[in-house]
């Protein structure tokens, strides 16, 4: 097992030394920056969406793969 | 040492005939595929002389066993960019040309979609009004119906085939975690009152067997056919069918990088050497266990009593394959570039999968659907079985970037459009496609037929002149770039050959 501790120990480290702050500070960041993106695209995404989706996953039916 | 990984992708098309309401799906493959061969290439056909896709690798076929048919009636081209272009069952299908490395590939991939969205441009002035061809890269209709990409990869023949699936079943099972496509609902029965609302991959649901030939029913984890469409006394090509066809570039460049290093460790034996075997106790049942655990940590039975998550086979693997590159190197997977690049990509993956798998959002497929999905849900207050969703989940695959909801995600690329562009009428340089390819944009007229190893000229005399090329690295730029130059006519190259 010493060997599986210091495999993970690039994940683990992350908890116990100065570096934590600036991780989570900037992958709080990204997921700001993630949201707002996602936010942005739903706003505008119904207007690709294909319009009957029923009628759309309904008649899709695709036999014979491998 | 391992070999070097010459690489292949396979891709089936799901495709729909919108405004019809007797939509013939493989006349509509076909249309496709002669609107594109019509507009770009001239006409060269197939070549079936090596097909075999019902030997089995492990040296006998199992009874009630059913390879699939090959087809040669249907349409099949060969392309200018080494690739060949046909309508297998009821679906269009693109193979690459053979590539050298993992760039290449998803390079030749990605291509493939952008000769799927010519054709349907090409097609549509040919449909009735009214009627227009949706084509999906995915693997599944969501009602039980699953369409495959397969992958291939170069390797010893010397090396026994038991000890291939051995050692890479517990990648393909947790290589799951980021290469998966993502899937609304579930395809196959799940015992208990268990519901899967959302799951990794597309695939998962339809396989049933660990070992076995099979590609349409009962799917295997490995497929056993033996084909290796080069030397067979030097090399097999492992056939892969359990993976899911990915839209980021990123996931199928770790997906096929990953699992071509494995392969080189396999080879050169590196897991016993270590001391390392992970076999699962149940490896059918732990693929639908880690594509229904978006949480990813459902612990995994090992054969030796040990319970691990994918996540922890992973992080295994990668620092196996570190440590296999620091013994080995790297040629066997393109060489020192590529093969850090793969395992600086595994881990930053594997990294962010831990911490927070939503932070991969512009990198795996699975997660940027996800979250595009639950958000539209939320928001809207929907519940998982709503058509909207599913329909959303079929859409993120549509290969026409206009209707396509992967290309408003903002996903991280590895190549422009522009490289992905000359990469439809160009060869890969570094396989003998090279040649194939090169050979076509010249000289398709002259050409009777071509498959991976072979092509057959037809000089206006008796017989018909066959050029083999049984070797996947021969046939490169390096090699064949001053000798086509030098001469003016397929009769003067095969002089040139035969001396």
């Amino acid at each position: 097992m010493a060997e599986r501790e210091q495999i993970r120990k690039s994940s683990s480290s992350r908890s116990d030394d100065t570096s934590v702050e600036e991780v989570s500070s900037s992958s709080a960041k990204k997921g700001d920056e993630l949201k707002a993106e996602l936010d942005d695209l739903l706003d505008e995404i119904d207007e690709v969406l294909e319009e009957n989706a029923e009628e759309f996953v309904r008649s899709y039916v695709q036999k014979g793969g491998q | 040492m391992a070999i070097t990984k010459v690489l292949g992708m396979e891709t089936e098309y799901g495709i729909i005939i919108r405004g019809s309401a007797d939509a013939n799906p493989v006349a509509a493959s076909s249309a496709l595929i002669n609107a594109y061969v019509s507009e770009r290439n001239r006409r060269v056909g197939w070549d079936f002389e090596d097909e075999s896709p019902g030997r089995d690798a492990r040296g006998f076929a199992r009874e009630g066993s059913m390879p699939p048919e090959v087809e040669t009636h249907l349409v099949n081209a060969v392309l200018t960019n080494g690739a060949r272009y046909y309508v297998d069952h009821a679906h269009p299908e693109y193979s690459t040309p053979e590539c050298a490395d993992v760039y290449d590939l998803v390079r030749y991939d990605r291509a493939g979609e952008m000769i799927l969205a010519d054709s349907i441009r090409f097609a549509s002035k040919f449909l009735p009004p009214g009627q227009s061809v949706v084509v999906l890269k995915n693997n599944s209709d969501g009602k039980g119906n699953s369409y495959g990409n397969h992958e291939n990869y170069l390797m010893d023949r010397s090396v026994a085939f038991s000890r291939i699936v051995a050692g890479v079943i517990p990648h393909f099972v947790t290589r799951q975690i980021y290469s998966g496509a993502g899937k609304v609902g579930c395809e196959t029965f799940v015992p208990g009152d268990r519901v899967i609302d959302f799951q990794i991959t597309q695939r998962a649901d339809f396989f049933e067997e660990v070992v076995g030939l099979e590609t349409t029913l009962k799917r295997p984890i490995i497929n056993t056919r033996d084909e290796p469409h080069c030397d067979s006394r030097k090399y097999r090509r492992l056939h892969v069918i359990v993976g899911d066809a990915n839209m980021s570039e990123v996931a199928s460049f770790l997906k096929v990088g990953s699992t071509a290093l494995v392969l080189a460790m396999i080879e050169d034996d590196w897991f016993a050497r270590c001391g390392k075997d992970f076999t699962l106790r149940s490896p059918v049942g732990a693929v639908r266990e880690v594509s229904y655990d978006t949480s990813l940590s459902t612990p995994l039975e090992l054969q030796d009593g040990r319970s691990m998550t994918a996540l922890d086979i992973q992080w295994e693997h990668l620092e196996l394959a570190k440590k296999y590159s620091e013994s080995f190197g790297l040629a066997s997977v393109g060489g020192d570039r590529v093969g850090q690049d793969i395992l600086s990509r595994w881990e930053d993956i594997l990294e962010g999968l831990e911490s927070d798998p939503m932070s991969l959002a512009r990198q795996l497929d699975w997660v940027a659907k996800f979250r595009l999905i639950e958000g539209y849900r939320e928001r809207h207050g929907l519940g998982w079985g709503d058509h909207k969703l599913r329909a959303m989940d079929l859409q993120y695959h549509d290969v026409d970037p206009a209707r396509s909801l992967f290309s408003r995600l903002g996903m991280e690329t590895l190549f422009s459009a522009e490289e992905v562009r000359s990469s439809v009428d160009e060869p890969p340089e570094t396989t003998r496609a090279y040649f194939r390819g090169k050979c076509l944009q010249r000289w398709a007229s002259s050409i009777a037929a071509a498959n991976w190893d072979s092509i057959v000229f037809d000089l206006g005399r008796e017989p018909l002149c066959r050029v083999p090329m049984l070797e996947p690295l021969r046939g490169t730029r390096a090699h064949v770039e001053s000798l086509l130059a030098s001469v003016s006519s397929p009769a003067e190259l095969i002089e040139h050959l035969g001396s």
